[in-house]
């Protein structure tokens, strides 16, 4: 049995439309006219337990709406939805009690209380025995080091802190399932590593099933082996990160390092793409011609330092993607 | 419940321990509440020392009316802060928070933010109350100890009630709640004198859509062992405050109707 399952789940919130200048603040008071938009749309998939998935698309699309439809906030319009054998919306409190959820842009500790305050609270919200509790605080701590943090006030800790501790705080009562929101914006790059390598393990070794949404390509490069895309609350593309590049393009790129400054490569079957200096990002079609052959004639042709072929950045075809579907 | 009420305590210790922080404004909190409910009262003894009485009302008895509210209030008080922010918690997201938590989403606002500054409030109002009964002739007996207990217990529901109306209709609107501010606010002042001095449509306004006067004026008679000048019987004074507890009981269901809505429209 699937551990996460969404059956066309169907979501519209009803906007009121503003007016413009004062007489139309004034109109809108007396009569407010109201425009539905479908924030979901035939939402449907399966999430097998110990999955680790990328939820991706553009701002508005959908992927909070889904969340929170997922986490027992929203009550859709129609549709099913199951995690655990649980209807989230039904169920809310038990449901609650078997997700973690982290919003990048918001923190869930008490901003005036020392970080172990926070995590004792939580262990009474959510009903932790005080053996269970220990062991998963220290374990956390241990993963991610956040001794050293346990008597700072959450307002004095840096960002980088700040969602060491909320990945901890949201796993203290060892839910089966995290909803992970931009869980690295705004990190410096040393932080973005260790909070991908501790999502990472508790994967890999605790199977916890985690959905992740966000807008840096590197989190799912680095994570995820399943990308579901979604835009205009629909279901875009759903499969591997590999499947979903060979379908969107199957382009490489060359990236040459030449000798000389001066010079250009012209061959027919690549196309030029960008220069820096003497490096120069050209692309081609390996359905069109073999890589390895590719190579060896442009090595014979010019005098090259260094060559390597790259995937095009996960970036592009997102963006390719959001482009074939009229997205933003 | 059990575990609902400790997990309170522990809120309430926290939320102490974060006012602790900043004591002079704690201390001074307290104190800005003690002066600012005392001169309120000054008021009334001003008026009784020109007036002398206010229809039938002795000052002693309207300070017991007063003091008696006052304590019911200062509870509800400490405790009701979180449903006045019931807008902003949604606006920044903080309410899907608590929705996010296994826990019943008034226990949480309830927990929000327990205000000590009330204590300044509670004192006055005890003091008050104290004050007025060495003037009054009140013949305590367990029945009318127990009642008082009772008076200032659903008393201080019936006002939780109020602040939970408030709080439901943020998920409705924004606009209205400075009116509605009326209601409380302005009911609980009004609640602080008999009712019998009021002119017949707002006595009842505060009986019948809003119990406000069963909780103060009917079981308050009883207490001092006045007959009513509206004519109320004994027994419907004893019964009366357990109208404000069912008035707090309504605005709980009317909360998880509001909650229903917010959840199926998310705004």
């Amino acid at each position: 049995m699937s551990h996460i399952r969404l059956e066309n789940i169907v979501k519209t919130f009803r906007i009121a439309r503003r007016r413009p200048g004062l007489w139309g603040a004034f109109h809108g008071v007396l009569r407010r006219e109201y425009r539905t938009i479908k924030a979901l749309d035939r939402v449907s998939f399966e999430l097998e337990r110990g999955e680790l998935v990328g939820y991706i698309g553009p701002n508005g699309a959908g992927k909070s709406t889904t969340v929170k439809v997922l986490s027992g906030i929203l009550v859709p319009d129609s549709g099913r939805c199951e995690i655990d054998g649980r209807v989230p919306w039904r169920d809310r409190i038990a449901n609650a009690a078997n997700i973690g959820v982290v919003f990048g842009q918001r923190t869930q500790l008490w901003w005036d209380l020392p970080v172990i305050e926070s995590f004792d609270l939580l262990r009474d919200i959510y009903r932790v025995g005080s053996g269970d509790y220990a062991r998963a605080r220290d374990e956390l701590a241990a993963l991610m080091d956040l001794e050293p943090l346990y008597d700072v006030p959450v307002r004095q800790l840096s960002l980088g802190q700040r969602m060491r501790c909320d990945l901890a705080a949201a796993l203290l009562h060892a839910p089966s399932v995290l909803f992970l929101d931009e869980p690295t914006i705004g990190l410096d790059a040393v932080s973005k590593l260790a909070v991908r390598g501790f999502i990472k393990r508790l994967n890999r070794e605790r199977g916890v099933t985690v959905v992740l949404t966000t807008h840096d390509m590197d989190d799912i490069e680095a994570l995820c082996d399943r990308v579901m895309v979604i835009g205009h609350g629909r279901i875009l593309s759903d499969s591997t990160l590999d499947d979903l590049r060979a379908r969107v393009t199957r382009e490489r790129r060359l990236i040459i390092d030449l000798l000389d400054e001066d010079q250009t490569i012209a061959d027919p079957d690549v196309s030029f793409v960008s220069r820096s200096g003497n490096r120069i990002h050209l692309q081609f079609d390996p359905d069109r011609v073999q890589t390895a052959a590719l190579i060896s004639r442009i090595t014979a042709k010019y005098a090259i330092k260094d060559l390597f072929v790259e995937n095009p950045p996960i970036e592009e075809i997102i963006s390719r993607l959001y482009d074939e579907h009229e997205l933003r | 419940m059990m575990n609902a009420f400790a997990l309170y305590i522990n809120y309430a210790t926290l939320s102490l321990r974060g006012q602790m922080q900043y004591r002079v404004s704690f201390i001074l909190g307290t104190l800005g509440q003690l002066l600012g409910t005392g001169v309120e009262f000054v008021g009334i003894l001003a008026l009784f020392d020109r007036f002398e009485s206010l229809s039938q009302w002795s000052l002693a008895e309207v300070a017991f009316f007063y003091g008696l509210v006052n304590v019911a209030f200062a509870f509800t008080d400490s405790l009701s802060r979180g449903f006045d922010h019931v807008g902003d918690l949604v606006r920044t997201g903080e309410f899907d928070r608590m929705l996010l938590r296994p826990r019943s989403t008034v226990l949480q606002l309830i927990g929000k933010e327990f205000t000590l500054k009330r204590l300044g409030r509670f004192l006055q109002g005890g003091g008050v109350l104290i004050w007025s009964t060495l003037y009054l002739d009140i013949a305590w007996s367990p029945w009318v100890m127990a009642l008082t207990a009772v008076t200032v217990f659903c008393g201080a529901c019936f006002f939780l009630g109020l602040f939970i109306n408030i709080g439901t209709l943020s998920f409705w609107t924004t606009e209205t709640l400075e009116l509605m501010n009326v209601l409380t606010y302005g009911g609980i002042e009004a609640s602080k004198y008999p009712l019998a001095i009021y002119r017949p449509w707002f006595r009842r306004f505060f009986t019948m859509v809003i119990p406000m006067g069963c909780v103060t004026y009917f079981p308050v008679l009883a207490i001092l062992g006045r007959t009513d000048p509206l004519g109320t019987s004994l027994a419907f004074q004893y019964a009366a405050p357990l109208f404000g507890l069912l008035y707090f009981i309504l605005s709980l269901l009317i909360w998880r109707l509001g909650l229903r809505y917010y959840r199926s429209t998310g705004s």
